[in-house]
């Protein structure tokens, strides 16, 4: 318990001193919020969709909260290539305890990160039920979790951070833009609508609007079988491969 | 006298380079071990396998009666280690990093925290011990990292070119210290370096390993003797040749250009 626990408060303690990296990657969030909440909000009203910013801020809430759970699992790289990691390797401790105390460590920064913005997007007109807190915040963790792990078993596999672009555009972006993030599910394309089904994040993102607003396209058992599986074989996944690395 | 690392045929492959061929050699308990070779002879890569960090191809090897494959946690407590490159989190104080590398090798927390007092005193950096590690002097880390690495209290202390990039008084600080280290606790020290007067100061035994092969072991003076010359320098070079080697640039290389960049922009 206490490996898990100290290199869970590395990861905090690395995020609250790197003030760049909080402000940084609130910037993007906000201006989806800003741009596509605001500029979109009028036509999405006339095509009787409600209120866009209602539907949008869950979406954004999750892009942050992928962006910075994927980013805290890949910076074992930076770990290996700085040292550090060596130092956690020769220590005499299963690695399966590092892999779980990095990742609870990353998922906890993630959500941070989301609430965060979850905050920034009331002042952007945000209003969803107070009494959705606690179920919503468990969806985030939930994110959270599935993509640290992913984040781990990737840069489990890299030695350098020269792949991290390729991850960047052929994984992260379409992650999150082929989700229910930005459209509505309903009446998409069939090639889409398929693509959007297959994307974890989408059971993600409806899982976090049915805490949020009430309104789901599967239903909340399925968000959560989906995330829930999919989070315990990427995580068995990742610490396989964890437990692989040599240096 | 009790062999406490004892290594036999062993072989480490990357692809068609073979980066350790065959090389045996003992350390006996208590003693100070120069593992000399010029750039690319299988120095690091040794000590990583002795270290649990690499998986040989072949050969036996013993670290304090355990089997780094089979037993690799008993053998990671008998060992603390200071790497060629640095291994803190540049973004933790000093005293945290202690106290990291105390919890994951489960030292009590009062004796922890005693002996991080104490070993921060010796290497003179209690005084900064909350000061971020990002703002040390690389002889404040190298001292910090040797501190952390007796810790946990090992059996035997792996010094990978510990004195690199460091000035002369630095090194005899940190010498002077790894030999009282070794007289009065019998710790076993096992370290690599360029610098061949400290070898010949310090060591009880040398090899000496050229291509993955060990060429020679014995005393500094075994050593002399062997090639008719009054300087460890000019044995090394006798027994090695005047040829300079070549490392590739590895990745590591390539992702420090990339974060010093980083570091300018941002």
């Amino acid at each position: 318990m206490g490996v898990i626990y100290i290199l869970w408060l590395r990861q905090l303690k690395r995020y609250i001193r790197s003030k760049s990296r909080i402000v940084g990657s609130i910037g993007q969030p906000l201006l989806f919020l800003v741009a596509l909440g605001f500029g979109f909000g009028p036509i999405y009203q006339k095509a009787n969709g409600g209120n866009y910013m209602q539907f949008l801020a869950p979406g954004v809430i999750a892009m942050g909260i992928l962006f910075t759970a994927v980013f805290s699992g890949i910076e074992i790289i930076w770990d290996r290539q700085f040292g550090f990691l060596k130092e956690t390797l020769v220590a005499p401790t299963r690695r399966i305890n590092i892999m779980i105390g990095r990742t609870l460590g990353g998922a906890t920064v993630a959500t941070i990160q989301g609430v965060v913005i979850f905050l920034i997007s009331l002042l952007a007109g945000f209003r969803p039920a107070i009494s959705s807190l606690p179920l919503a915040l468990f969806f985030m963790f939930l994110i959270a979790l599935l993509f640290t792990a992913l984040g781990t078993a990737i840069a489990s596999l890299l030695n350098d951070m020269q792949g991290f672009q390729l991850i960047m555009n052929f994984l992260i972006m379409p992650l999150f833009f082929l989700s229910g993030a930005l459209f509505p599910l309903d009446g998409l394309p069939k090639t889409l609508k398929i693509i959007t089904s297959i994307d974890p994040l989408t059971y993600g993102i409806d899982g976090l609007r049915t805490a949020f607003l009430g309104v789901s396209h599967f239903g909340m058992a399925i968000d959560l079988l989906i995330l829930g599986g999919l989070t315990a074989l990427i995580l068995i996944i990742g610490a396989y491969l964890f437990s692989k690395i040599q240096i | 006298m009790e062999n406490i690392i004892e290594v036999k045929n062993l072989v480490k492959k990357f692809g068609d380079f073979t980066a350790v061929d065959n090389i045996s050699f003992f350390v006996g308990r208590g003693e100070v071990f120069a593992f000399l070779g010029p750039n690319g002879a299988g120095k690091t890569t040794t000590i990583k396998i002795l270290t649990t960090l690499l998986k040989p191809d072949n050969g036996q090897i013993m670290l304090d009666g355990h089997n780094p494959i089979t037993q690799a946690n008993e053998v990671r407590k008998s060992f603390g280690i200071v790497f060629q490159d640095f291994s803190l989190d540049d973004e933790l104080t000093a005293f945290e990093n202690m106290e990291f590398h105390g919890v994951i090798y489960k030292v009590p927390k009062n004796i922890r925290r005693q002996r991080t007092e104490q070993l921060l005193k010796l290497v003179d950096l209690w005084d900064k011990r909350n000061n971020l590690v990002k703002k040390f002097s690389g002889g404040m880390k190298r001292r910090l990292e040797i501190a952390r690495g007796l810790l946990h209290h090992p059996k035997i202390l792996f010094l990978d070119e510990p004195t690199l990039g460091l000035d002369p008084q630095t090194r005899n600080h940190i010498w002077q210290y790894i030999k009282d280290l070794n007289k009065e606790e019998n710790i076993t020290v096992f370290f690599t370096t360029h610098y061949m007067e400290e070898a010949d100061r310090v060591a009880s035994r040398i090899a000496i390993i050229d291509q993955g092969k060990i060429i020679a072991q014995g005393t500094a003076d075994d050593l002399k003797k062997q090639t008719k010359t009054n300087l460890l320098e000019d044995a090394f070079i006798a027994l090695t040749g005047n040829k300079i080697r070549e490392e590739e640039a590895g990745s590591i290389d390539h992702l420090r250009m990339a974060r010093r960049m980083h570091i300018k922009r941002s």
